[in-house]
């Protein structure tokens, strides 16, 4: 069977497909703000994001734009209707005081014990925090996604993270386009695999011990 | 009620002096007070602190924002959520500048960053917040348990001036923002000890903008400009 490794949109569909009804979700930029294009059916999702808008929509055609309306990534966005608008301050009180079921966002590292990096590099004299630390200490529940391994093929999912962290022991659950991870009190179980791959070949990717799970499953893309 | 209206930007920026402490507000795009922050380039105030989510969009962007006065030397420090982009080939005039140490850089997580504004906005001594916990950033702040879970001291954010972009304003300087142009706009008018705002409609008479409708009210505001037709107004801008 062919080996398949995940789009940037399949890995943010399958997080997407976690979420519940009713959840409120906020969406980091890259990978997980395509979670939003996944189809939810019935479930209704409300959207938040950082810059204080409450239940948005789908991006903006080009050329219809509203150009006082912006997601945290800074495109274009429409707003459902029942949306709202607070100040950034406003804004972070829902993040922080554990309003928000879900943060998804994106690293360049995760550890088995829910550690995560995503705002500084090597070799760089500052960092781009944004608000990745005060989301992944207020939010209910951390989903990374991210690449399985760097251009160089060197693992991301790590025993530990060697650049500096953005929350300690936080995540719960990162998709990957090798898998889908459950980080858990008893380390990393890799519940889907990859089409076309074999557990082994993930663990030789990956710098933390997996458990396979005993029901492990095909990842549907 | 007084009448805050002066007839350009020039006039509104002329006395901040050098040293001063700057709140821009703005968030990608939306509420980024560019009149006023191309009226204080030609100004010329330096030494200049400033508080800002961003330290200016760089050549993502190509439109008036703090980086073009980053970029002139008028900076001796930044307080921001963002000291580098997330990717090296984006680097703005700050994270160049602030690489060869010319330019001092505070990083704050942008919830902090907006918490401390509040706090000063709100005359809050300091506050106590789990963002930054086990992170670089902890190192060297007070740490203290309360109710079972750890937590650390944050200080607020004072300003001597804050550069506020409104969408209709009276003439008093009651505001309304428009969607989310609101983000700092609303704290930093609040946190600074003067307030000069930008306004995009036509400014109305007092007693036009209904008070369960103000967003900042004219009591924190010193002074406001109209934009001119002629002005700068936001320009659409591509993100994937």
């Amino acid at each position: 069977m062919q080996k398949t490794r995940l789009s940037r949109q399949q890995m943010a569909n399958r997080l997407a497909r976690e979420f519940q009804e009713g959840w409120l979700v906020n969406l980091g930029i890259g990978i997980p703000t395509l979670c939003s294009n996944y189809d939810q059916g019935n479930r209704e999702i409300i959207y938040h994001s950082e810059n204080g808008v409450i239940g948005y929509g789908h991006i903006y055609p080009k050329g219809e734009e509203d150009l006082h309306l912006v997601n945290a990534g800074g495109q274009y966005i429409t707003l459902v209707p029942g949306a709202s608008i607070v100040h950034h301050a406003d804004s972070f009180s829902i993040i922080r005081s554990g309003m928000l079921d879900v943060t998804v966002m994106g690293a360049y590292q995760v550890a088995e014990n829910g550690d995560f990096a995503n705002w500084k590099t090597p070799g760089r004299k500052g960092g781009g925090i944004g608000g990745a630390m005060d989301l992944a200490v207020g939010a209910k529940r951390v989903f990374v996604a991210m690449q399985h391994t760097t251009r160089d093929g060197q693992p991301r999912l790590l025993k530990q993270c060697t650049l500096p962290v953005t929350a300690v022991g936080v995540v719960t659950l990162l998709a990957t386009d090798l898998g889908l991870f459950e980080i858990t009190e008893d380390g990393v179980l890799m519940r889907e695999i990859a089409p076309g791959y074999e557990p082994q070949e993930v663990q030789a990717l990956t710098g933390a011990r997996l458990t396979v799970a005993k029901d492990l499953k095909e990842l549907g893309i | 009620m007084r009448n805050k209206v002066v007839s350009s930007f020039d006039e509104a920026v002329a006395n901040i002096p050098d040293g001063a402490t700057i709140m821009v507000p703005g968030f990608a795009g939306p509420g980024m007070p560019r009149n006023l922050l191309a009226a204080l380039l030609r100004q010329g105030a330096k030494e200049l602190t400033g508080i800002s989510n961003h330290p200016g969009a760089g050549p993502l962007d190509g439109q008036v924002d703090l980086g073009d006065l980053i970029k002139a030397g008028r900076l001796r420090k930044m307080v921001c959520s963002f000291t580098a982009a997330p990717h090296p080939s984006q680097a703005t005039d700050f994270e160049k500048l602030h690489e060869q140490g010319l330019i001092e850089g505070e990083l704050v997580p942008q919830g902090t960053l907006a918490e401390r504004i509040r706090a000063a906005a709100a005359g809050i001594g300091a506050f106590y917040t789990r963002a930054g916990l086990g992170t670089e950033l902890a190192q060297d702040k007070e740490h203290r348990t309360i109710e079972d879970k750890e937590y650390l001291l944050e200080y607020p954010l004072h300003a001597d001036y804050a550069l506020i972009r409104a969408h209709r304003s009276d003439t008093f300087g009651n505001l309304q923002y428009r969607l989310s142009q609101r983000n700092f706009n609303p704290i930093m008018a609040m946190a600074a000890r003067v307030t000069l705002v930008e306004v995009e409609e036509e400014i109305v008479a007092v007693g036009e903008i209904d008070p369960d409708q103000v967003h900042t009210p004219g009591i924190c505001v010193d002074r406001v400009v109209k934009i001119p037709a002629d002005g700068i107004w936001d320009r659409p801008v591509d993100r994937e």
